[in-house]
This record gives C-alpha cells, sequence and structure tokens, in this order.
C-alpha cells in the first residue's frame, strides 16, 4: 500500500504539471474579461494544445487519455491558479458521454471539438414540474411533422440556459404507452424559434438555473438519440455520468475552514477549539470527510489498475452534500449572534459559512436527492428490492398526478 | 496510488475467512458467550498454529515477519466472526507493547512465546470507572514488588503475563511493568461485563514481582503510542462485525415479509440499511488509511489511527444495533446472533478508550500537526 504514481503516472504527472504552470493564464490574460470570458479562454488553451477533455478520443478533441491520467491532470490542475471552467461541466460531463454513445459518427466530429474547446456551452433539459426525482413522468410533448419534431411543454430547473448554445432534451412522444416507453431524447439549438428562457431565483438570491418554455419548437429528425421510444435508455446514459460528475462540494466550506474558525473565535473567553463539544463536532466531521478521501483513493486505484471502480464510489453526494450543511450550520452558531451577517460576494472565512448554508440545500436535491442516492444504494448495491410502483403498466395517460 | 491490499493478501483474507467460517461460527460464539467461562483454548490452539499469533514479530523472535497490512486483513476477520479469543490483548496489546519498549532480553523471553501462542499476554490499564490519567494511576511499585487493582483487564483471568501500566516511582508519570500473573501475590476473579464472549478480570497486586520495561516516567508516552497502534487493529475488528451485521440485516429483511411483501422493500428499511453501508464504507476506508500508516510508522499516525477508531466506533454501533431492529421482536431474543454483535460493538468500543476520548486526540493531532 502506497500513495505513489507508477512509471507511467509519475511521467504523466510531470509532463501535466509543467504544460500547466507554463500556460495557466496571468492575470494580464484575464484582464477584462467576465468569469465565463476566463473560462473560455481558458479552454480554448488547453483544447489547442491538448489537454482538454484528455480520456476523448483525439478525432473528438481529446488526447486518448485514460482514467487515472484524468484524476491526475484534474489534481495537478487544482495546484495551479486556473479560471473555474465549471460552466462545461454538464456539455462535457453529461451530454458528451450521451453522444459518444448515441450519436452518429457526423455529429459527433461537428459536435465534440466544440464542447471540448468550451467554443459551445450546453446544458440538461430534462426535469419538468411533473417530473424530477420521477423524471420518466415529463410531459414535454414531441409531434412528429415530416423530417421535424414540433415541441410544447415547459422544462424547469435548467442549470446554465440562459448561456447555452445547445441542450440535451427528453420527450413524450407518445403518451398513449406505459410512461418510460412513451420517451424520445434529442439535442437542440438553444436558439431555435420558439425557446423562452426565464430564470428562476433561488433561495441563495442567485440564478443558476432556469424555466425553459417550448412553443412550436422545430427540432430535426436527425437530432434524435436512440429511436423513437428509446429515450429513457438514452437518458440513462446521461444520468450515469451525472451522478459521476457531481461531488459533495461546498464552496470550500470544510473541516479546514472551520478549524480555522474554531482557532479565531472565543467561547467563554477561551479559543472555541478547546471547547469539547466543538471537538467532538468537528472530529466526526473530519472523519466523514477523511472516509469520502480515503474512498475516492480506493476508487483511484481500481482506476490506476485499469479496473472499473466498485460501489464504494456512489456515497459521495449522499455524505459530503449533508456534511457540509451540519459544519456550515455549526460554524454560524459558533459565530454567535453575528453569525447573521453575510456578504455573498465574499469569501472571507465569516462569509463561506453562510454562502454554503444558503447553497447545499440545492446540492442535496440536484442530481438525484438524498432519498433517490439512499434508494440507488439499496438496490443497486445491497440488491434490495424496488420500490412498489402503482403506475406499472398502465399508459401514461392514465397515471394518477398531483400537484 | 496503490491504495489497496495485494494480490497475496486478498488470498490470505480467504484462506482466514473459510478458516473462521470451519472453526468460529455463530455456534462456537454462542458457546463461549453462554458458557460466561474462558476463552476457546481450542480455537486459540488452531489459530496459533495458522501463525496469526505470531504474524507481525520479527523472524528473529521465531515470528513471520510479516506486515501491518497482513494483521489488518486477519484483524478483519477476526472481528467479522467475532471470535471469543485474546487475541487483541495478546497480539495488538501485549505484543506490540514488548516490540515497542522491551530490552533485548524482554524481547529474547517472551516474543517466541507469544509467537507461538503458548504464551496469553495482557495489557492492564483501567482502575474501575472513568478515563485514566498519569494524575490518578493508583497502582505503584516499589523495589520491584507491585501494589494495587486493575479492573476490567481484558482476558485477564487467564493472561500469563500482564503489562501493567503504573505510577512512575517519582509520581509523576507512568511506568510500564511486566508481571508474571501466576505468582501467589496475585488475586484475579472474573467480572461480568456487557459481552462474556470475551472475558475481563479484576486483578489485585499484593506485591508480586514487577519487571520495568521501557524507562521509569516514560510510560505514558508508550501508552499513547501503543494505543494509536491498537486502535487501527481495533477499528479493523469493528469494521469487520459492521459489514457482518450490514449483511445479518439484509438477509433477514430480504427473508421476513409483513403487509405482504419483503420488509427489504420498505424505504425505512432500505434506507437504514443504505445508511449502514455508507458508514461502514466510511470507516473500512479510514482504516485502509490507519493501516497503512501503521504499516509505514507514519508521522500521520495519531491522526490517522484516531479517524479510523472513531468512525469504526460510530459505524459498528450502528448496525449493530440498527441490525437489531430490522429483526423486529426476533432481533431481542436470546436465541438469535443480533446480541453478539450488539455486545461486541460496546466492548470494542471503550476496550482502548471511548468514542469521547477519541474525538479529542484526534483534534489535538490535528493541531499538533498544523503547528508543526
Ligand atoms: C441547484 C439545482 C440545479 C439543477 N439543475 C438541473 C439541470 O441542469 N437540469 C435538469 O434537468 N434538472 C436540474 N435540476 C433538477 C433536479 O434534478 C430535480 O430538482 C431533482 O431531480 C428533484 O426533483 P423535484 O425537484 O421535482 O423534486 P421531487 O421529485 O418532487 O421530490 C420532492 C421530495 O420527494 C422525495 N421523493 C421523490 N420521489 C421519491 C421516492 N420515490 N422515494 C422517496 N422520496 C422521494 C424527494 O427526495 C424530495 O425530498 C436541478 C435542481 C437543483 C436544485
Ligand atoms: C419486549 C417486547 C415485548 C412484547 N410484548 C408483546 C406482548 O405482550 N404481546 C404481543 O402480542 N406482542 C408483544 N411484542 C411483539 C411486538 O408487538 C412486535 O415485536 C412488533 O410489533 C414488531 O413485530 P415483529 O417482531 O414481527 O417485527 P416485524 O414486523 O417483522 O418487523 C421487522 C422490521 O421491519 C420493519 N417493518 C415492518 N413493517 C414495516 C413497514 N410497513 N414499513 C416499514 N418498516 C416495517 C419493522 O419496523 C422492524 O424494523 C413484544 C415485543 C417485544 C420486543
Amino acid at each position: 500500500m502506497d500513495f505513489n504514481d507508477s512509471k507511467e503516472e509519475a511521467t504523466f504527472r510531470n509532463e501535466a504539471r509543467e504544460w500547466l504552470v507554463a500556460n495557466a493564464p496571468t492575470a494580464a490574460d484575464l484582464n477584462g474579461l467576465d468569469d465565463m470570458g476566463q473560462a473560455k479562454l481558458w479552454q480554448k488553451r488547453k483544447a489547442d494544445a491538448g489537454w482538454a477533455c484528455i480520456r476523448w478520443p483525439k478525432e473528438y478533441g481529446g488526447r486518448g487519455a485514460n482514467a487515472m491520467e484524468q484524476v491526475i491532470l484534474s489534481q495537478e490542475e487544482a495546484k495551479v491558479k486556473a479560471p473555474n471552467t465549471g460552466f462545461f461541466s454538464i456539455g462535457q460531463g453529461m451530454a458528451a458521454p450521451t453522444m459518444m454513445t448515441w450519436a452518429t459518427e457526423d455529429q459527433k466530429k461537428q459536435y465534440l471539438p466544440k464542447l471540448a474547446s468550451g467554443e459551445n456551452v450546453w446544458c440538461q433539459l430534462f426535469s419538468e414540474p411533473a417530473g424530477g426525482s420521477d423524471l420518466a413522468a415529463l410531459r414535454t410533448r414531441g409531434v412528429r411533422d415530416g423530417d421535424e419534431w414540433v415541441v410544447n411543454g415547459q422544462k424547469i430547473w435548467t442549470s446554465g440556459a440562459q448561456y447555452s448554445d445547445f441542450g440535451i432534451l427528453v420527450l413524450r412522444t407518445d403518451p398513449n404507452v406505459a410512461k418510460h416507453q412513451g420517451l424520445s431524447y434529442f439535442f437542440l439549438d438553444m436558439k431555435s424559434p420558439g425557446v423562452e428562457i426565464k430564470p428562476i431565483k433561488q433561495i441563495s438570491g442567485a440564478s443558476g438555473f432556469n424555466e425553459v418554455y417550448f412553443t412550436d419548437v422545430r427540432i430535426p429528425d436527425a437530432q434524435r438519440l436512440g429511436e423513437v421510444g428509446q429515450g429513457w435508455q438514452v437518458a440513462l446514459t446521461t444520468l450515469m455520468n451525472e451522478r459521476a460528475s457531481i461531488g459533495g462540494g461546498g464552496g470550500g466550506a470544510g473541516f479546514e475552514q472551520i478549524m480555522k474558525l474554531a482557532q479565531q473565535l472565543n467561547i467563554d473567553d477561551k479559543p472555541a477549539i478547546e471547547d469539547k463539544q466543538v471537538r467532538a463536532n468537528l472530529a466526526n466531521w473530519y472523519v466523514r470527510q477523511a472516509g469520502l478521501k480515503y474512498t475516492g483513493y480506493r476508487s483511484m486505484t481500481a482506476l490506476s489498475r485499469g479496473e472499473i471502480p466498485g460501489p464504494e464510489n456512489s456515497i459521495g453526494k449522499l455524505v459530503g452534500a449533508p456534511l457540509t450543511q451540519d459544519l456550515a450550520s455549526f460554524a454560524i452558531d459558533l459565530m454567535d449572534q453575528a453569525g447573521i451577517l453575510w456578504s455573498p460576494e465574499s469569501a472571507e472565512l465569516e462569509n463561506i459559512f453562510q454562502s454554503a448554508y444558503m447553497s447545499i440545500p440545492g446540492l442535496r436535491i440536484a442530481g438525484g436527492t438524498d432519498e433517490i442516492m439512499a434508494n440507488i444504494i439499496a438496490e443497486r448495491v445491497l440488491g434490495l428490492p424496488q420500490d412498489v410502483r402503482v403506475d406499472k403498466g398502465i399508459p401514461f395517460s392514465e397515471v394518477p398526478t398531483g400537484n | 496510488m496503490n491504495f489497496e491490499f495485494s494480490e497475496e493478501q486478498n488470498l490470505l483474507r480467504e484462506q482466514t475467512r473459510g478458516f473462521l467460517k470451519d472453526f468460529c461460527s455463530p455456534k462456537v460464539v454462542r458457546a463461549s458467550l453462554e458458557a460466561n467461562g474462558p476463552f476457546n483454548q481450542e480455537l486459540w490452539r488452531k489459530v496459533a498454529e495458522m501463525g496469526w499469533t505470531s504474524t507481525v514479530i520479527p523472524e528473529e523472535y521465531d515470528g513471520l515477519g510479516l506486515s501491518y497490512l497482513e494483521l489488518s486483513v486477519i484483524a478483519d476477520e477476526l472481528g467479522r466472526a467475532m471470535a471469543p479469543l485474546p487475541f487483541s490483548s495478546s497480539v495488538y496489546l501485549a505484543t506490540e507493547a514488548i516490540l515497542a519498549q522491551g530490552s533485548k532480553a524482554q524481547k529474547e523471553a517472551w516474543l517466541p512465546r507469544l509467537a507461538s501462542g503458548e504464551l496469553i499476554a495482557t495489557f492492564a490499564m483501567a482502575e474501575n470507572h472513568g478515563q485514566v490519567s498519569p494524575k490518578n494511576l493508583t497502582t505503584t511499585v516499589t523495589n520491584d514488588k507491585i501494589h494495587g487493582t486493575k479492573t476490567p483487564v481484558p482476558d485477564g483471568d487467564y493472561a500469563d503475563l500482564a503489562i501493567v501500566v503504573t505510577q512512575s516511582s517519582k509520581g509523576d508519570g507512568a511506568s510500564w511493568y511486566l508481571v508474571d500473573l501466576t505468582q501467589s501475590e496475585i488475586q484475579r476473579a472474573q467480572v461480568r461485563t456487557l459481552d462474556p464472549s470475551r472475558s475481563h478480570a479484576q486483578i489485585d497486586f499484593n506485591g508480586a514481582s514487577a519487571e520495568l520495561i521501557g524507562t521509569d516516567g516514560g510510560g505514558w508516552a508508550a501508552t499513547q503510542n501503543l494505543l494509536n497502534r491498537a486502535a487501527v487493529l481495533f477499528a479493523w475488528e469493528q469494521v469487520g462485525g459492521s459489514d457482518a451485521a450490514l449483511e445479518m440485516a439484509k438477509e433477514y429483511a430480504l427473508g421476513r415479509y409483513a403487509f405482504g411483501r419483503p420488509i427489504a422493500s420498505y424505504q425505512a428499511i432500505k434506507h437504514k440499511l443504505a445508511d449502514m453501508y455508507v458508514r461502514n464504507t466510511l470507516a473500512r476506508s479510514n482504516c485502509y488509511y490507519g493501516a497503512w500508516a501503521l504499516n509505514t510508522n507514519a508521522s500521520e499516525l495519531p491522526i490517522a489511527a484516531a479517524t479510523a477508531r472513531v468512525s469504526a466506533i460510530q459505524a459498528y454501533y450502528f448496525a449493530s444495533k440498527e441490525n437489531i431492529q430490522t429483526h423486529g421482536g426476533m432481533g431481542f431474543t436470546w436465541e438469535f446472533d443480533c446480541q453478539f454483535h450488539y455486545r461486541r460493538s460496546k466492548i470494542l468500543a471503550v476496550n482502548v478508550g471511548s468514542e469521547r476520548q477519541w474525538q479529542d486526540k484526534l483534534i489535538t493531532a490535528i493541531e499538533q500537526t498544523s503547528a508543526a
């Protein structure tokens, strides 16, 4: 047991580090650019040199690298001060693997390199008012008209729709068969006539996600992925990649930060860190955070050996998000009466916990709620039976609905 | 990155599990529990023959000279089987104590016999309720004669030898003494505990001969280091037990029907078991880190040990209590084996110091690391 790179890994790490250090944008490079502009500049630079989406085949803008090399690159990139490229994660992490599996060769050549280089930003148009956890209950209709599909309905919670060029989309193309059977999967140009995007204000005050309305929007049939009625199967490709790409992060509010806070603040005229209850709570968070980290190391070992990581990988978000929520809540309490003060833009230690407190509730819901994640572990990891379902085998149009 | 056991170590796991399946079934655990008597001597002999007691003892003292990764694998499996053996006392504590602090002569005198399993040794620390500290220790040694009372001492009713934590001669700290427990100036009696499948004793020392091991006054630092090492191995036993409890709950839930369907199909049970799985996974991964630190004598050992210990205590407590819950009324019966885990989890949780203490040690170790 050791934490050392293999010879090939060490060589790769050196090469990656050298390139990153030499090429990470300087303050002058980034001067005058907004967050998206900075992200695009950095992504393009990486893509031009073959350091973007490195696991993808070369002909689609990647490098043909293995999973372990991807891990190493991420580790090294985290060490240089580079712009946040999170804008591209839905497109690169979810849309691209779906295209890779289901699109035609021409489509892959046309769309994937621009996804890799950050030239195109993609969003995920899955959730609807009536279809969240139960995604297959979605109702936005697609009706065939010659070589096109005419789309009417509403998506909701679409992160990044406001700045996206393309979207992946699941539609109900047949309401008269059982709900999973009546779906089809498409991608579309977000500038298509009839697409209307309305920002939704979150409890944190930010507007990261949107409502997206479709009024007689026309999508070419050539932009269908999979067969008509096969949409659920295609969507599963996306969802499997979604779970792999969402972590439990809390915007920098973790154990190290609360430890620092507890060293700075006083309780009963002594540093808060000397308080036994504080120590016990911090220890509990530390061991959970450490457990996630070392679980990650176990998965990496599997990758490094060319194996598929075991199911232990699936616990990240389910552990990380509630942990950060509790930790942030306790940090605010430590600041006592002034814990309510919050400047959302500030990255100061006295502000990050409030920011985490207000953003984590979303993370416990996005990409599969805590309850759905627990079900997934129970069913797929432990092999327990699926929930009893009352909508099985009946046409979608006859399934009971509520609010 | 190589954060996994090797193929040979996985093979050892298979062998160990197979052996314990044959010779340490729940029936064997039950026999020890119900006999309320000493440990299973036949099983001990077999375990010693397999070489488990000699795993990390160097070859010059007749050991196998293997690593702590092999010992971790064995601990994991012993925990899973809830083996009614003095393994933790003799191997994780006494053998480690002698390896760490013994003189050459002491090592030569004791290690070969500990390796062969012919000798059973223990570590005597607790002096009744409450946490031991160098300030409240009452056991003393004058002119190599030991006086005082230790209770509960794991396996103290039949161990041949003990390393006893005493007051130092100047009364300013602690010292360790090797004491032959078969001397007539020693009275010992089994005490009743939460888990009779692992026996414990009260030992009264009335002027028996004792031999200093390590330095006079150096016993407290030695104890901390010893407990850090043992904590990793205890944690492995705990995660082994946690996984076994989860499997037991799962099997029962799949077979038990209520309201026309398996209770394993109700989310209250599904999510309970998913929660066990999550806690077990975190604790197990922390044990990997603990094993690495123990095996390489890393400066991170205090943090790694406390991390493994805290999460393993929590995981086993949770798995053992929710396993009973999943079994409904049956889980509460003497006849069912759920009680074994519930009892064992508590014994393991306090044996080398309780959760509260280790949470505190963890933060202290983190403070010291960041100050350094
Ligand atoms: C910050 C954020 C970003 C998002 N970004 C996107 C995006 O980019 N694209 C996109 O398509 N979607 C996005 N979503 C939507 C997200 O996928 C859904 O919110 C999520 O799947 C839950 O669906 P819902 O909101 O309809 O809640 P519901 O499904 O109505 O759930 C409500 C409650 O019921 C529980 N529940 C539901 N079903 C079950 C069950 N079977 N068993 C037990 N409990 C159950 C849930 O756990 C939850 O607690 C985003 C959401 C958030 C919060
Ligand atoms: C100390 C004690 C004294 C008792 N005294 C009496 C007495 O005097 N008279 C008498 O008649 N009975 C008595 N009982 C029996 C008691 O009422 C039952 O044990 C209890 O109702 C649970 O039933 P069960 O043991 O069959 O467990 P099960 O019903 O098999 O339950 C097993 C597990 O499945 C869970 N479960 C079951 N159904 C569901 C569901 N629909 N949703 C979610 N989870 C579910 C349970 O919560 C439990 O965790 C006693 C039990 C005990 C422990």
